[in-house]
């Protein structure tokens, strides 16, 4: 194949601290005091994507939908290494149900590929930090009518596709797929860079493509976010000093670490 | 819970530097019952010690905040906790050039090591600099790096080892409860999630919480939570080959607010040149909350980039280093930058501990501690931190937050010892503001009032007196030549000073005499009518205050202080009432307003709108009379804090308007002229050799030192009497001396002026420092223009040897040396007029 053309999809989530706070209509966690980041498992997907771009030469394209916030986001994959930058956005809202993304990111996908031709690879993360849907990645490349492959944990590129692999309970699944490709990216596939101050610094010239869309709401909606009992927390001092050497073997023997 | 301790002596909430210094020191000095809460766990309970970048460059222009500064360090290294490192200030600037020239003249005042270095001798401390884009350095060798969580923790274990303190962590403190007293509230117990601890004392060493807690007990710790960002980049292998901790100096790249400090591998960059970003503390997450700490704040790139453009440009390397940790570090910005230390005005027993950074927390440690134990603090005079230095209007979020974010950029600034602020003024004015503003007066805020400093209507005066023009801009910054035009019109005519901004409070009741008495140093039981011109003393006899004191009746006493010391003053007379509500203390500032009338001219001027005769003998010098100016109820004062004959007129706020038009009127034959603060409180006070609270008195000082003793000691007692007694009955070994300067010619052929901010050392002949046989410095403490004799005067403590008038110094100016001479010492220090014989006319 000649340029990789790579495509990564990222979401905007907020990055809470142990203790989450739901907002009082019970929609939204009160992210008021809460920086904002995406999942690990689309981190990974961009390394994933930058690696393969930097061994076989070709250009990483980030996608999103969301409101102009996640702009954040997009910047930070440019910082390091993403090279093109598109942001969907709806004017009805911001209700991203599964369904109305999946619609909303492959009409953006079908759009940039009728432009600058298909993307070789579609990477997801395998499932949202905030949501947990497990769904979007699916549902696009269904739509997109591309195979995908779930919860990979290696891929390589190889002339005409792509061989990833995915652990199980049982043992290595390999999968070799013909191109263009989705896949669903584990964290643990990499351990993704961090960006520099010139990848920073170089991520801000970069241009937003914002592309508008009209997708209606699929038929998934919240109806109300709630916190689980909380479970005490019960610290048990094992002892001090030299003294809590014995309660600590016996306890790791316990856990079946020793 | 079964160890929860319900009594103690003494809670301390926090557990950062500060409060575990404190509780440290607390046990040295004998406290046994101390109760430490913190609601975060240990050693990082999560305030701002726990993300602290820990170095500490010593060189500051403040005595105060270098001596907090210098026991820090010392403190740090007798623990074993501190890496002495070395730090260079890089200025890309020529202006940056001036102010390390300023800083070399604070640091040989000090006695800290520095020099200023080329950029290619910058360049061989720290190879990886891009030489091209500095004008040189200011290197410290003994900047150094801290541990101070560690240093926390045995601060903390020494009180506890002793017996004396009991640590309750993950403890939220919920209530702060009071008694009502007879004259306000007193701490009574501090309410947690665990329990309620009955005490007698609390400190709040809370950093960014502070002000949320002291709310708990209704009192105010005025500061605001804001944010530093900070961001740890690396690896670099510059770095990493060195093995160390810290193997280069630390870098402060001035001109842009950044620093860069090596940590291992990385380097820790951080900045004070983004934006000011301010937070509310009720903004602040729980520690559970948190994604890191709740001062590690979520970064905020955006405000971030051009310092990284900066940094990369000083280090070019830096641009390929890894972000791996950026945060928005919460610290604590008060509305002057300077800490909240000390007894809240509000409730008695409750302490502020506030607005501290690393490299002074030790020492604000040991201050308190010694402030708590003994009523005072010794490590140093705590005038510029003292939490009560803030009037009502200045400690609400409107006022915290305009400062806070006036001066945050200017926490590596060139801030000029005479600098005035932007936001925030024309909040408190007095009455002819009108007039004065008609008048072109300029104004700089006294203590929060409006106070004309110069006349810009006075323009013409220029063309009648030769005054000397400043030709360096450092030196003419917040100057007018007009104010030495001013003082010279005063001299020969008249001269119409506004001072509403005097701070006045009137004691009365059956019991005033008594406690005016015992709150200061001269006799107070004097004839009706009669001012007493006193020190105040802290038990140890050193400076609290001076002020004067109007017996108006028998039994009522008007005390008039400064603004910039009214709040700290009523602070400590209201502290001091007695229990039997014998006296009643009244704030009267905002009910009276004063003008002053001096010069040759004066009594003639006020003769023409009374009817009551003012001359000498049917009103003598320090006397008071209640009579009428044009019909307007006034109290006049014979009086002068410049030097020529003259009064303080008070009147009812709602007369003044009319009193100085009345004036302004009867002025216009005797050619009164408007006399800004520079006058009064400058090159008039100088000329006669005046001291002033804050600059030659502080509480390192006694009377006699200052020459401000008398003859005789009062019978009645008062605070610090005892010390007093004492300094009188030995021999001195300091003396507060004028001198003046033989030359202001710099090197390059033009007059310089110091601006007698404290920082300004006196040297012998040969350079050297002089200190007095107490180890205290001999520096400026206040410099200025004496027109009428035509000399640059400056005021300092000598050592007794050295106060002969004729004696040879130098001093140093922006790091360049003058002579100077010994004019005069003693009680009396007037350089003009010594038998004030024009004050008495």
């Amino acid at each position: 194949m000649g340029v990789m053309r790579i495509l990564v999809c990222v979401k905007r989530v907020p990055a809470p601290g142990a203790r989450i706070i739901i907002t009082e209509d019970e929609q939204n966690i009160d992210s008021g005091h809460l920086g904002f980041t995406m999942s690990p498992h689309e981190e990974c997907a961009i390394e994933a994507a930058t690696q393969l771009s930097e061994q076989h030469g070709g250009e990483v394209t980030i996608l999103t939908a969301g409101s102009s916030a996640s702009e954040e986001q997009l910047r930070y994959a440019a910082s390091v290494g993403a090279s093109s930058l598109v942001l969907i956005e709806n004017s009805s809202g911001n209700d991203w149900d599964p369904q109305r993304t999946a619609r909303a990111l492959s009409t953006a996908v079908r759009a940039l590929e009728n432009e600058s031709g298909n993307y070789d690879l579609l990477l997801f993360g395998n499932e949202a930090a905030d949501t947990g849907g497990y769904q979007t990645g699916i549902r696009t490349a269904h739509l997109l009518g591309r195979p995908i492959v779930n919860a990979i944990n290696g891929i390589e590129a190889e002339e005409g596709g792509f061989v990833a692999r995915r652990e199980t309970l049982s043992g290595v699944e390999v999968y070799r797929v013909t191109g263009p490709a989705a896949f669903g990216v584990k964290e643990g596939i990499n351990l993704p860079r961090y960006p520099t101050m010139k990848g920073r610094l170089a991520s801000k010239k970069l241009s937003v493509r914002v592309i508008e869309d009209h997708s209606e709401p699929g038929e998934q909606y919240r109806l109300r976010l709630f916190r689980p009992a909380e479970v005490a927390k019960e610290t048990v001092i094992l002892g001090t000093d030299s003294n809590a050497a014995g309660a600590v073997v016996d306890l790791l023997e316990e856990m079946g670490l020793v | 819970m079964s160890n929860f301790p319900t009594t103690a002596r003494c809670v301390v909430i926090g557990a950062g530097i500060v409060g575990n210094c404190l509780v440290g020191h607390l046990s040295d000095m004998g406290w046994d019952d101390i109760v430490l809460i913190d609601k975060g766990p240990l050693p990082n309970p999560g305030g701002s010690t726990g993300h602290a970048s820990n170095f500490i460059f010593p060189v500051d222009h403040s005595k105060e905040i270098v001596d907090l500064t210098l026991e820090s360090q010392r403190q740090y290294g007798a623990l074993g906790m501190q890496n002495t490192c070395g730090g260079v200030e890089v200025a890309r600037s020529e202006e940056r050039m001036e102010e390390f020239r300023r800083r070399m003249t604070s640091a040989k005042c000090w006695g800290i090591e520095s020099s200023l270095m080329t950029p290619a001798e910058v360049k061989e401390l720290v190879p990886f600099i891009n030489e091209e884009v500095i004008l040189g350095g200011f290197y410290t060798p003994s900047v150094s790096a801290v541990d101070s969580l560690e240093t926390g923790t045995q601060m903390r274990k020494r009180a506890q080892e002793a017996g004396h303190l009991k640590v309750l962590t993950n403890t939220e403190v919920l209530d702060i409860e009071t008694i009502e007293t007879s004259h306000g509230k007193a701490i009574s117990a501090v309410v947690t999630e665990d329990g309620t601890i009955s005490c007698e004392t609390v400190v709040i060493a809370s950093g960014v919480w502070s002000p949320k807690l002291a709310a708990m007990a209704g009192a105010t710790i005025p500061l605001t939570p804001a944010v530093h960002q900070m961001a740890d980049v690396g690896p670099f292998d510059v770095l990493v080959e060195t093995n160390q901790e810290l193997a280069y100096p630390i870098v402060r790249d001035m001109d842009t607010f950044c620093y860069e400090r090596q940590s291992s591998g990385s380097m820790e960059v951080g900045s004070y040149g983004h934006r000011p970003i301010l937070h509310r503390v009720d903004d602040i997450p729980s520690n559970d909350e948190a994604a890191l700490s709740p001062t590690e704040m979520p970064f905020t790139p955006d405000d971030f980039d051009q310092q990284m453009e900066e940094a990369i440009e000083l280090m070019d390397f830096l641009g390929d280093g890894e972000i791996k940790y950026a945060i928005n570090g919460l610290l604590s910005l008060t509305p002057d930058a300077n800490p909240v230390l000390g007894p809240t005005i509000e409730v008695e027993n409750l302490w502020a501990a506030a607005a501290v950074w690393v490299k002074e927390g030790p020492g604000v440690g040991k201050l308190l501690a010694e402030w708590m134990t003994y009523g005072y603090p010794e490590l140093t005079d705590p005038h510029g931190t003292d939490v009560s230095r803030f009037y009502p209007q200045q400690r609400n979020v409107n006022h915290i937050e305009a400062r806070a974010d006036e001066h945050f950029n200017k926490t590596y600034g060139i801030v000029h010892p005479r600098e005035q602020w932007n936001s925030r003024r024309n909040i408190t004015v007095g009455p002819v503001k009108s007039r004065t503003d008609d008048l072109g007066a300029f104004y700089f805020e006294a203590g929060g009032w409006e106070r004309p400093h110069w006349y810009q209507s006075n323009s013409d005066l220029l063309a009648n007196y030769d005054v000397p023009q400043r030709t360096h801009e450092w030196d003419a910054r917040w100057w007018s030549p007009l104010s030495d035009a001013e003082h010279l019109h005063m001299r020969e005519n008249a001269g119409l000073v506004d001072l509403s901004a005097f701070q006045i409070f009137e004691a009365s009741g059956i019991g005033a005499l008594e406690y005016v008495e015992k709150m200061v140093v001269n006799k107070c039981d004097v004839p009706v009518g009669k001012s007493i011109y006193t020190p105040v003393l802290n038990e140890s006899g050193g400076f609290r205050s001076d002020l004067t004191i109007v017996r108006l009746q028998e039994n009522l006493f008007r005390i008039i202080t400064g603004a910039f010391d009214g709040a700290r003053d009523e602070y400590w007379f209201r502290s001091h009432l007695p229990a039997d509500a014998s006296v009643n203390l009244e704030n009267k500032t905002n009910a009276i307003c004063t003008f002053g009338v001096w010069g040759p001219k004066a009594v003639a001027l006020l003769s023409r709108v009374t009817e009551s005769k003012l001359d000498q003998d049917n009103f003598p010098y320090g006397t008071s009379q209640s009579l009428l100016v044009e019909g307007l109820p006034v109290d006049m004062l014979r009086i002068s804090y410049v030097g020529d004959a003259g009064f303080e007129i008070y009147t009812g706020t709602q007369h003044g308007l009319a009193l100085w038009d009345a004036l302004w009127e009867a002025g216009k034959d005797y050619n009164l002229r408007p006399i800004g603060a520079a006058v009064y409180g400058t090159s008039g006070r100088l000329e006669k050799g005046y001291r002033l609270m804050g600059s030659e008195l502080e509480n390192e000082y006694n009377p006699v030192e200052a020459g401000l003793d008398r003859n005789k000691v009062k019978a009645a007692d008062f605070i610090g009497k005892t010390a007093y007694v004492k300094a009188r009955a030995v021999k001195q070994v300091a003396q507060l001396c004028a001198l003046t300067m033989d030359s202001n010619k710099c090197s390059a052929g033009y007059e310089r002026f110091p601006t007698g901010s404290g920082n300004e050392p006196i040297l012998t002949l040969d350079g050297d420092r002089i200190l007095d046989d107490k180890g205290r410095i001999s520096r400026v403490t206040t410099a200025g223009s004496a027109p009428s004799i035509g000399k640059y005067v400056l005021l300092a403590y000598l050592p007794i040897d050295k106060c002969i008038p004729g004696t040879a110094l130098q001093v140093l100016y922006q790091n360049e040396l003058y002579p100077i001479t010994v004019a005069t010492t003693g009680r009396n220090l007037s350089l003009y007029d010594s038998e004030d014989a024009r004050m008495r006319c």
